[in-house]
C-alpha cells in the first residue's frame, strides 16, 4: 500500500491535462472554447512547474507558475476584447467563418 | 491519505477536463474548467504551494473564468453546431490521442523513477513570505516587466473594446 | 489524535448550529430594525413579540412547491443555489471567534481551523461565490434573470479590486495572513486596532472595505442584481421554495462573513477596547444589566399591554446573563466572545440601517464610482501605508 504519491503521477496528470487541452484546441470550433482550451494547457504546465518545485525543494517553480497566471490574466483580457470585436463585426463565434481579412 | 486525496482530485480534474473538450455549449465548458482549476488548487496544497493554491482560485477561477462566463452571457453564445468534421479526423482522432497519452505517460514514468514521493508537508517553502521574498529579490526584473505587460494589456483591451469615435 | 477529531466535530456542530440559527434570526432582526426606522412594529403576530416568525418562514419555504421551469438549463439551474450556499458557508470555517480556551482539560481554539493563508482563503471562497449568481441568472433562460446575473458578475469583479486593496493595507501593518495572527497583533486596546494603529491609521481602507462589502453582498444601495422595480427579482426570478431560500440565506451568510472580516482586520477581533485592569471585563455585565432594567421598565408600563408578558421575561433573562458574565470560571472565554459578537453585530446593524436609509444607485453610477473613485483611493491608501511601513522598519 502506497503511503505517498510518486512524483511521476503528478507529471502524468499534467501531461493528460495538456493533451486534453491540445485536443480541445484542435477539435473545437467555438472561439471561446478554443480559448478555454489554451487556459487548460497553461494550467497543466503550471502543475508540472509546481511538481518540479517540490522535486527540487526550491520555490522557483512557484514563481514561474505565478508569472504564467499573470500572463494568462493579461491574455484573457486582450483575447476576450478581440472576441467581442469579432462578434461585433461578423456576429459569429465560429472560427471557420472568420477567414477573410475584410468583411 | 495522500494517495486518496491525489486520486480523488486527479480524477475530478481529468473528468472535468474531458468535459471541457466534449461539451458543445461554451458555458458548460467554462464551468467544467472551473472544476479543473479548483481540483488543481487542492493538488497544489498537497505539493506545499499554499500561496499558489490561493492565487489559482482567486486569479484563475475567481477572475479569469468569471470574465469568460461574463462574455459568454453577454454574447448569448449558443451551442456549437455539429458539422464538417473530416472522416480521417473522426476515425483517427481518439486512437491517436490515446496513443500520444500512453507514450507521454511512459516517458514520464521512465524519466522520473519512483524515487521522489510526494507527501503532505514534505515541502514547506511555498508560503506567502517565501514567494514574496523571491519575487522582490531574484525575480524583480521579470516582476516589473510583467507589470508593464499588464498595463499594455489593459490599454489594448480598452482600445479594442471602445466604441468607434466619429 | 482521537480527541482532536472529537473536539473538531463538536466545534463544527456548534459553529454551524449557531450560524444557521443566526441566519434565520438575522432576517427577523432586519425586518424589525427596518420596521422601527419606518415607524411600524414589524413582525408581531407569530409567537411572543413576533419571535417565532423565522420558524413560520422556514415552514412556509419548505412546504412550497419546488418548481423547475421546463425551459431552464437543468444541471446548471440546480447547481447554482448549491454553489452560492456552499461558498457562503465555507468561509466561516477559518474565522476565529475567541482566544485559546480550556474545556474539560483540553486546550482548543475558538475557531474551526487556522490557515496561514486565512485571509487569502476567505478572498478565494468569496470570489467563487459569483458563480452561484451568474449561473443562476444564465441558466434560468429569462431576460430579467440574465440581466441580473450580468450585472452582478460585472459588479462583483469590479468591487473585488478595491476590496482586496483595502484588505492589503492592514495586512502590511500586521505582517501576517493568518486571521488569528492578525488579532494577536492587535491585542492591548483600541489604540492597537488597525483602524487607529500604526504609522498610518487604516480608517480610509476600513470605509472602502465596508462600501465594497455592500456591493459584494448585493445589499442596498448596490442591490442592482435584484432591483425589484427594474428586474422583477433579478437572478433568482425563476427560483422557488428552498432554492430561493438558499440564495436568501447565502446573502445573509455573506453579510456575516464580511462583518467578521471587518472585525478581524480592522477592529481587533475579540480584543476588548481597553485592557481588563481598567475594568473592561465589567462592560458586558453592565450592558446586560441596563438592557434588563430597560426591558423590565417597559414591560410593566401600562401603555405596552401586548408585551406585558414578553418583555419582563426577557428582562429577567438579561439580568441572568449579566450575572453569568460576572462568574470568573466562564469569563475567560465569554468576554472575548461578547466583544467579537458586539463588533460584528454593530457592523451588521450598520448594514440594516443603511438599507433603511439610502436609495439605490443607477448602474453607470455604480460602475463609475468604483473605477473612478474607490479604486484610486484604495491604491493611494495602500501606497502611503506601504511607504510608511517601509520607513518605520
Amino acid at each position: 500500500m502506497l503511503t505517498a504519491v510518486p512524483i511521476s503521477w503528478f507529471l502524468t496528470l499534467s501531461a493528460v491535462l495538456f493533451a486534453l487541452g491540445v485536443a480541445g484546441f484542435v477539435f473545437r470550433r467555438n472561439i471561446i472554447t478554443v480559448f478555454m482550451s489554451i487556459e487548460l494547457m497553461l494550467n497543466a504546465v503550471n502543475l508540472s512547474f509546481v511538481t518540479f518545485s517540490y522535486h527540487q525543494k526550491q520555490v522557483n517553480g512557484h514563481l514561474y507558475a505565478f508569472f504564467v497566471m499573470v500572463v494568462a490574466a493579461a491574455e484573457a483580457a486582450v483575447g476576450l476584447a478581440i472576441i467581442l470585436t469579432i462578434f461585433k463585426n461578423r456576429s459569429t463565434l465560429n472560427i471557420d467563418d472568420v477567414d477573410s481579412m475584410k468583411n | 491519505m495522500d494517495v486518496i486525496l491525489f486520486l480523488v482530485f486527479a480524477i475530478i480534474a481529468v473528468v472535468c477536463a474531458i468535459n471541457v473538450v466534449v461539451q458543445t455549449h461554451p458555458i458548460s465548458s467554462a464551468v467544467s474548467l472551473v472544476g479543473v482549476m479548483a481540483s488543481l488548487a487542492v493538488l497544489y496544497l498537497l505539493l506545499g504551494a499554499e500561496f499558489l493554491a490561493a492565487a489559482q482560485v482567486i486569479v484563475y477561477a475567481g477572475a479569469i473564468m468569471v470574465l469568460f462566463v461574463f462574455v459568454i452571457m453577454l454574447l448569448n453564445a449558443g451551442a456549437e453546431a455539429k458539422k464538417g468534421r473530416s472522416f480521417t479526423a473522426q476515425l483517427l482522432g481518439l486512437p491517436l490521442l490515446v496513443a500520444f497519452l500512453g507514450l507521454m505517460a511512459y516517458f514520464v514514468q521512465r524519466l522520473f523513477p519512483q524515487s521522489t514521493m510526494v507527501h503532505f508537508g514534505g515541502f514547506r517553502g511555498g508560503g506567502a513570505a517565501e514567494i514574496g521574498h523571491a519575487l522582490f529579490t531574484t525575480f524583480l526584473l521579470p516582476f516589473e516587466v510583467t507589470s508593464i505587460l499588464i498595463l499594455v494589456a489593459i490599454l489594448g483591451a480598452i482600445v479594442l473594446a471602445r466604441k468607434e469615435m466619429d | 489524535m482521537d480527541s482532536f477529531i472529537v473536539i473538531s466535530l463538536i466545534k463544527e456542530v456548534v459553529v454551524f448550529g449557531v450560524l444557521l440559527t443566526t441566519l434565520a434570526y438575522l432576517q427577523w432582526v432586519e425586518r424589525k430594525v427596518i420596521a422601527h426606522i419606518q415607524v411600524r412594529p414589524g413582525p408581531y403576530r407569530v409567537g411572543p413579540h413576533g419571535l417565532l416568525q423565522p420558524v413560520a418562514d422556514i415552514i412556509k419555504l419548505l412546504t412550497k412547491e419546488d418548481l423547475v421551469p421546463p425551459y431552464v438549463n437543468k444541471p446548471l439551474y440546480l447547481l447554482a443555489p448549491f454553489l452560492a450556499m456552499t461558498m457562503a458557508l465555507l468561509s466561516i470555517s477559518v474565522i476565529p471567534f475567541g482566544p485559546q480556551i480550556q474545556v474539560a482539560g483540553y486546550q482548543t481554539y475558538m475557531q474551526l481551523t487556522d490557515l496561514n493563508i486565512g485571509v487569502l482563503f476567505v478572498l478565494a471562497v468569496s470570489s467563487m461565490g459569483v458563480y452561484g449568481i451568474a449561473l443562476a441568472g444564465w441558466s434560468s433562460n429569462n431576460k430579467y434573470a440574465l440581466l441580473g446575473g450580468l450585472r452582478s458578475s460585472a459588479q462583483m469583479i469590479s468591487y473585488e479590486l478595491p476590496m482586496s486593496l483595502a484588505i492589503a493595507a492592514p495586512l502590511l501593518i500586521s505582517n501576517t495572513l493568518s486571521l488569528r495572527g492578525l488579532v494577536e497583533k492587535q491585542a492591548g486596546g483600541i489604540w492597537n486596532w488597525n483602524v487607529l494603529h500604526g504609522p498610518f491609521p487604516q480608517i480610509v481602507s476600513f470605509i472602502i472595505f465596508l462600501i465594497a462589502a455592500f456591493a459584494e453582498t448585493n445589499r442596498i444601495p448596490f442591490d442592482l442584481p435584484e432591483a425589484e422595480n427594474e428586474l422583477v427579482a433579478g437572478f433568482h426570478t425563476e427560483y422557488s421554495s428552498m432554492k430561493f431560500a438558499s440564495f436568501f440565506m447565502s446573502e445573509y451568510a455573506n453579510m456575516i462573513t464580511v462583518s467578521c472580516m471587518a472585525t478581524l482586520l480592522f477592529l481587533g477581533g475579540w480584543v476588548a477596547p481597553w485592557p481588563a485592569e481598567y475594568g473592561s471585563s465589567y462592560v458586558p455585565a453592565a450592558i446586560f444589566l441596563l438592557a434588563g432594567l430597560v426591558a423590565l421598565y417597559h414591560g410593566f408600563h401600562p401603555a405596552r399591554r401586548r408585551d406585558g408578558y414578553t418583555l419582563p421575561v426577557f428582562g429577567v433573562l438579561f439580568l441572568i446573563a449579566a450575572a453569568v458574565f460576572l462568574l470568573p470560571m466562564v469569563q475567560s472565554w465569554l468576554i472575548p466572545l461578547f466583544w467579537f459578537c458586539a463588533k460584528t453585530g454593530g457592523i451588521l446593524f450598520g448594514f440594516m440601517w443603511i438599507r433603511g436609509t439610502l436609495p439605490r444607485f443607477r448602474y453607470d453610477q455604480l460602475m463609475g464610482f468604483t473605477w473612478k473613485f474607490l479604486f484610486p483611493v484604495a491604491m493611494l491608501n495602500l501606497l502611503v501605508t506601504g511607504f510608511l511601513v517601509a520607513l518605520r522598519s
